[in-house]
């Protein structure tokens, strides 16, 4: 005969595994594709009080990048991000870094070292990044006039400069 | 009491699942404390070539650490 304990100790664990199942499927997010709309999301500049949006700068180009002061490829990104400003920022676009430290001490330390000439903020929460379910660090946007993610780029290499200034290039002379 | 099989399978199921909950996805805006240098697995490469140099001497001789190549003796 079937013990009754032993058959609802089965569907418990049946349920139990389904659930651990859902849980790592739903940890796994699928990265964000080309085409997609930014997904709002806010956080506070580093240099003062304000709260920023990426949906503030509609109308222009944003260039997303999520860095922190412990990832290496970050260095390099930084001169590279001053320089698109410098050249594309009359043409209407906006780099927004968004950092991912968990203090705000981390990223001002990293900022002495390696300046922005564009606007940074900080997201300690871990919010922004979630929402645009980042695959490495650094990852980058480009965000279209309309709101629309253009490119993604995960990870920073010295061959990935031209691909990106001609996505932002690209992106500048769409209407 | 002698456990059925059906029952020792629902355990082990349940006892997996509490392995599983240790399982943890760190996401990559979340390695701050993973990129630290005291948590690289091997030691930085400078470092790794001087202790290979002085266990190498303390062996007394060359291929302490092994070396390629036949049998044949000859280094």
């Amino acid at each position: 005969m079937r013990a009754p304990g032993g058959r609802s100790a089965a569907h418990v664990s049946v349920i139990a595994f389904a659930a651990a199942g859902a849980m790592i499927f739903t940890t796994s997010a699928w990265p964000l594709a080309n085409g997609e709309p930014a997904p709002a999301c806010s956080a506070p500049l580093l240099d003062g009080g304000r709260t920023i949006n990426v949906a503030d700068y509609r109308g222009k180009v944003v260039y997303l990048d999520f860095w922190a002061s412990w990832c290496g490829p970050c260095r390099q990104s930084f001169p590279f991000m001053n320089e698109l400003q410098r050249e594309f920022g009359g043409n209407g676009l906006q780099i927004v870094a968004v950092s991912v430290d968990k203090t705000a001490e981390d990223a001002q330390r990293f900022l002495t070292r390696y300046p922005a000439q564009f606007a940074t903020a900080l997201d300690s929460s871990g919010v922004c990044p979630a929402a645009y379910r980042l695959q490495g660090m650094p990852s980058s946007y480009v965000i279209d006039r309309k709101g629309t993610v253009r490119a993604i780029h995960a990870g920073f290499r010295d061959r990935d400069k031209a691909e990106i200034r001609q996505q932002l290039i690209d992106a500048l002379n769409a209407s | 009491m002698r456990m059925s099989r059906r029952h020792s399978l629902a355990c082990s199921a349940v006892l997996a699942l509490f392995a599983l909950a240790g399982c943890a996805t760190v996401q990559p805006w979340e390695r701050g404390t993973l990129a630290k240098p005291a948590m690289a697995i091997e030691d930085p490469v400078h470092e790794t070539t001087q202790k290979l140099r002085t266990y190498s001497a303390k062996e007394g001789g060359a291929a302490a650490t092994g070396v390629g190549g036949g049998g044949c003796g000859c280094n």
